[in-house]
């Protein structure tokens, strides 16, 4: 962990307008969280509407699309990422300092605000419960579409993608496709820790423990080794 | 050529596609100031790049102090950057954004760095604005003493002098000469030759990818033997001269008018050494003997159009 390039980065993050975005989301999710309790509603669809279609399918997946590509794609596309990269630091600081980064924004927001719509919804352990799977679920989509800004040119589109399309839309109606969705590992950890029975998950819980862990390991790897060749893009000047 | 503070480009090529950029270049750099000549496309950042490690040669190798510059960021303390795209960090101030640079390079007294290199660059005024409201010049002084922090052996710059003002520029000038002088190896890229002319007598000359020629730009000249070298002549009988010295066999031509003599020769050497000898020999006094196609423009046009 370097911490002048923890406060460059948090700098420059937080000083974006499209930080800005992230607020609306975890203030939507404890608004729909206080409806569902207000009006008495049903256990089963106030947690399936509220705390997984929109908690976890949105707000964590979303806070953590702009964040993780928030972290090197700015830099990476206007070239202030050679402010760092031209000193004699190993790549694997760098991307650890990034992610720690991108993660300590990213884990409050989701963490508290499913914390709290659980709660209000039903009870302190519901609330725990998917506290952690979405700490889960902000760690492997940051690294993810942290390392996608190294792999792409438009890391935002393909995150969408990811979240819209393959976890979205496939992930409905193709279960195999479980097996490769964040969403559903968070879903399946929240069920276990928070020991409700109508938080079903579709993948199984070692499943979800181990391809929630490969997919952070191994989008930082990634992304380590890809900074390790980055270069700068074409130019015959 | 394993000694520190040595650039050392062995055969390199680089391409994009179906477009050489750089096309098997060999050079060798020490220290002091050299200027890096080409047309627009003639791929002298390309070449920076393929030097500052952020671009892996297709083909051949480079080194710095002997390292390899490609997947080893240890160069980077051997090694200062100034590339051309002017972006900075606009939420820093100057002063955060060098400190961080001194940081980053882990030096033991990071203060004490930035505060050196922030007057060496004449920015200590500004140094507590955000750098989103500096000019362009202040803000390439500002990747200057970034650049400059860590005291490197090896310093590149593309276009440094983009932005600035005459006065900024001559200040600039005068740092890069006092680096240069240090035992420092400077490599800049210019597309203003008289940029070049003021700072550097050597420059590497770049034309569609590949290196045209390398060495003190007056020596070059002097090797274009297939050009007749141009001499301005005043004497006290331009007219008599102008005779004599058509009669020599290393004078392709003489023009006069108002001004005096331009004479065209074949053979630098021979005719230099005659010159002496005509004027003795006619009584002729000369008053004013100018080499005028010596200039870094003329030098680089022939090699551009050959």
């Amino acid at each position: 962990m370097n911490p002048t390039i923890a406060r460059i980065t948090a700098r420059g993050l937080v000083g974006r307008r499209r930080f800005l975005l992230l607020l609306p989301l975890p203030l939507v999710l404890l608004v729909l969280a206080t409806l569902m309790r207000s009006f008495d509603s049903a256990l089963e669809p106030a947690v399936t509407t509220v705390l997984i279609a929109f908690g976890i399918a949105v707000v964590v997946p979303f806070t953590a699309l702009v964040i993780g590509t928030g972290v090197l794609g700015p830099e990476i596309d206007d070239g202030t990422l050679l402010h760092i990269l031209a000193k004699p630091l190993p790549r694997r600081e760098i991307i650890l300092t990034k992610f720690a980064v991108a993660c300590g924004l990213c884990l409050p927001v989701c963490v508290v605000s499913l914390f709290a719509a659980g709660w209000i919804i039903d009870s302190v352990r519901l609330g725990a419960g998917f506290a952690v799977g979405a700490a889960v679920a902000a760690m492997a989509y940051c690294t993810l579409f942290g390392a996608l800004s190294l792999l792409i040119r438009r890391p935002v589109l393909l995150g969408l993608a990811y979240i819209l399309v393959w976890e979205g839309l496939l992930g409905n109606l193709v279960t195999g496709t479980g097996v490769l969705s964040i969403q559903q590992y968070a879903v399946t950890i929240a069920g276990w820790v928070s020991g409700s029975g109508v938080v079903d998950g579709r993948v199984s819980l070692p499943v979800s423990l181990i391809m929630a862990g490969v997919f952070t390991i191994g989008a930082t790897l990634l992304a380590i080794d890809r900074l390790r060749s980055f270069s700068i893009a074409g130019s015959t000047g | 050529m394993s000694t520190q503070g040595t650039v050392e480009v062995q055969a390199a090529s680089r391409w994009f596609g179906d477009v050489v950029a750089v096309n098997t270049i060999t050079m060798a750099l020490g220290p002091g100031v050299t200027g890096l000549l080409g047309p627009n496309g003639a791929g002298k950042t390309t070449l920076l790049h393929l030097l500052s490690g952020f671009l892996p040669p297709s083909r051949g190798e480079v080194r710095i102090g002997g390292m390899p510059v490609w997947r080893n960021p240890e160069v980077y303390r051997t090694l200062g950057l100034v590339t051309e795209r002017e972006a900075v960090h606009g939420f820093l101030t100057g002063w955060e954004f060098v400190l961080s640079a001194a940081r980053l390079h882990q030096l033991p007294r990071p203060e004490l760095a930035a505060r050196w290199a922030i007057d060496l660059v004449e920015l200590s005024d500004a140094e507590h604005r955000r750098m989103g409201t500096y000019s362009k010049g202040m803000r390439q002084r500002a990747r200057v003493a970034a650049a400059l922090v860590h005291n490197p052996r090896v310093l590149l710059l593309d276009e440094p002098f983009n932005g600035m003002d005459p006065r900024q520029r001559i200040q600039m000038m005068r740092v890069l000469h006092e680096i240069g002088a240090e035992g420092r190896t400077v490599l800049f890229s210019s597309h203003i030759l008289e940029e070049v002319e003021q700072l550097s007598g050597t420059v590497q000359v770049m034309v569609a990818g590949r290196l045209a020629a390398s060495g003190d730009y007056r020596t070059i000249r002097r090797l274009m033997t297939n050009r007749p070298h141009v001499f301005a002549i005043r004497s006290s009988d331009d007219r008599g001269l102008a005779t004599a010295l058509v009669a020599l066999p290393s004078v392709r031509g003489v023009d006069l008018d108002a001004a005096g003599l331009q004479v065209r020769v074949g053979d630098y050497g021979s005719f230099t050494r005659a010159l002496p000898a005509v004027a003795r020999n006619t009584g002729i006094q000369l008053r004013q003997l100018l080499p005028s196609d010596e200039s870094l423009e003329s030098v680089f046009s022939y090699l551009v159009a050959s």
